[in-house]
């Protein structure tokens, strides 16, 4: 097993932040919109330097996913900031119609995802918007798993033409990705190289399933981690690889296991090539009220939950 | 003037017959309020808007106009076409497989003229004040326009995007509603009263003109007038008073032919009562 290390923890949403400030200082038709969550999204740095370039839009996220469509005709790139719930399942047909069938540039950025957005509960932790948004016909969808990566997303898909949905999150985790890397949309990353069991794994689950598969080590299993960041499209190639060196899979995502990143695996597999398969994702159900590692427990996504899916599934090879 | 209000009225009279027989083609679309808006769009396309055929989706130093209720379509693609946007003879593919003239406009097939989809209601201020702060961002001085039903002001974006454009000094914007009181399940004082519209706008901060949308030169008028008081901090809107079936003596006045198309004997009966006057595709 690969070692990864860290010296430092923090949130996916101050890398966005960083990230969208770059993106303004490297390309003047980037604008941003926000409904009134300018802290929570980061904005801060972008806003204080290009505030002709920003749009304060209130709490009105239709209006301002119109807007944002309206933006793009002129030439503008709008980067709109609100919480994953609010930016996908409030605005579905605003997005749907005056977006993703209008084929227009909006990179849609969503924070707070999931459950590890904590104590406000499962009013706020949207566990279906990945399966929401890569249901829309040309949409891409990113949830990158640190710090670096989530910096690195944004200012790709700055570069890239076309509707973009970017899924990041509220607390502080391990940065192990490097500083510099270039990103790549819909080109896994291979974690680590091993031959008894695939792990993919996509967003905060990322880090643990490094975690588990430095206790798989211990326990005598070699195992694979492909960080798929890019849920759509999927990289069909790095995956059906993977999985036909090591037989089995396992899929890891803090969202409901219906819609989600274990679905477009198990899409590609029942096509293109058998094998056993095992979801670590929240089993149909709405978040609630705990600390974020509390949830990540009770909602059976820890490294020890990857573990034993690894086990389950390895006992499924032929 | 580009025309006189006769030349006007003419064009009119075109696009109407072209709305019937496009509707009566499929058996489906939507009449009702493409007759009541063919004077408005007329007036807008071959009077008011600087605007280039020669379509580009940017539209970077022209007019631009978004149609928000998407569902009259057919009076849309009938003016682009009389305009040069594209050939009057593709109006016979309204609604039809592989056709770019959709049920309700999209960009989606690259239809010439359009630059979003409509059809899902209320969407359209929205974009239409994202495109006109891209314009006074970028220092373009050419304007925005919209159209709305009245029946849509029922969705809730609409009153989103209502307070945004004041707060947000949009002055390059003139947003017109088709005030024609009738929605689908009937008129709108009986399905969800519009109660005082004017007193609604000007409470939210536009600078509210009114204007009856079936009377060429006035609408002519309006739109000009409208367009005199853009830049001065306000955002404008134009509540125009129109008539559904306007044209038509069977069909005016009533819902009933807000998404029913003429069977043979009507169209017949309605091709009688309007002038052919620059030859049907």
């Amino acid at each position: 097993m690969k070692k990864y290390t860290y010296t430092e923890k923090k949130d996916t949403r101050s890398g966005f932040g960083v990230g969208l400030h770059e993106a303004g200082k490297r390309n003047k038709n980037v604008v941003a919109l926000c409904a009134d969550l300018v802290g929570s999204l980061k904005m801060d740095a972008f806003i204080k330097d290009f505030p002709e370039r920003f749009v304060q839009v209130g709490i009105a996220e239709a209006n301002m996913m119109g807007i944002a469509a309206g933006m793009t005709i002129g030439g503008k790139i709008p980067f709109t900031g609100t919480f994953a719930n609010f930016s996908t399942g409030r605005v579905y047909d605003q997005i749907r119609q005056s977006i993703a069938y209008s084929g227009k540039n909006v990179k849609i950025c969503a924070s707070h995802a999931g459950l590890t957005l904590g104590e406000d509960g499962a009013t706020h932790q949207i566990l279906e918007d990945i399966g929401l948004m890569k249901m829309l016909p040309g949409m891409v969808v990113i949830n990158p798993c640190d710090y670096n990566q989530t910096k690195a997303a944004t200012l790709a898909i700055m570069e890239y033409e076309g509707p973009v949905y970017l899924r990041f999150g509220r607390p502080v985790i391990p940065v192990f990705t490097p500083e510099d890397q270039k990103f790549e949309i819909g080109k896994a990353w291979m974690v680590n190289e091993g031959k008894d069991v695939t792990i993919i794994a996509t967003g905060h689950m990322v880090w643990r399933a490094i975690e588990a598969g430095e206790m798989l080590a211990e326990l005598g299993i070699d195992a694979e981690i492909i960080n798929i960041h890019t849920i759509k499209p999927l990289d069909e190639e790095a995956i059906l690889k993977s999985v036909k060196k090591t037989g089995c899979v396992v899929t890891c995502e803090e969202h409901n296991k219906f819609g989600g990143l274990g679905e477009s695996v198990a899409r590609l597999l029942t096509t293109e090539y058998l094998a056993p398969q095992e979801f670590v994702a929240v089993n149909d159900s709405f978040g609630e009220s705990a600390t974020p590692d509390q949830l990540m427990t009770k909602y059976k996504l820890d490294p020890s939950d990857i573990v034993a899916a690894v086990q389950k599934v390895m006992k499924r090879k032929k | 003037m580009k025309h006189t209000i006769s030349e006007l009225e003419d064009i009119a009279s075109q696009v109407r017959r072209d709305v019937l027989r496009m509707v009566h083609a499929v058996q489906s679309g939507h009449p009702g309020a493409s007759l009541g808006c063919a004077d408005f769009f007329t007036a807008l396309y071959f009077e008011v808007l600087n605007h280039n055929p020669k379509f580009s989706m940017d539209g970077v130093g022209e007019d631009l106009f978004f149609l928000s209720n998407g569902h009259i379509s057919p009076v849309w693609y009938s003016v682009l076409a009389r305009s040069g946007y594209f050939e009057v003879s593709e109006l016979a593919t309204f609604r039809k497989l592989d056709s770019r003239l959709q049920g309700h406009p999209t960009t989606h097939e690259g239809l010439p003229g359009i630059r979003i989809a409509s059809g899902s209601l209320g969407q359209g201020l929205s974009v239409a004040i994202g495109a006109a702060l891209v314009k006074k961002l970028d220092g373009d001085k050419s304007l925005v326009y919209t159209l709305q039903g009245d029946g849509e002001l029922q969705e809730g974006q609409n009153w989103e995007a209502f307070m945004f454009a004041p707060f947000h000094k949009v002055d390059n914007l003139i947003a017109s509603i088709d005030y024609n009181g009738q929605q689908i399940d009937g008129p709108t004082e009986e399905v969800l009263s519009l109660e005082n519209l004017q007193a609604k706008f000007e409470a939210f901060g536009w600078h509210v003109i009114t204007s009856n949308g079936n009377d060429m030169e006035e609408i002519t008028k309006a739109l000009h007038y409208a367009k005199s008081l853009t830049g001065k901090g306000k955002p404008i809107l134009n509540l125009m008073s129109t008539q559904m079936g306007y044209g038509v003596d069977f069909m005016v006045g009533t819902h009933k032919w807000h998404g029913s198309a003429p069977n043979n004997d009507q169209l017949k009966s309605a091709l009688d009562q309007i002038k052919e006057t620059a030859g049907d595709y």
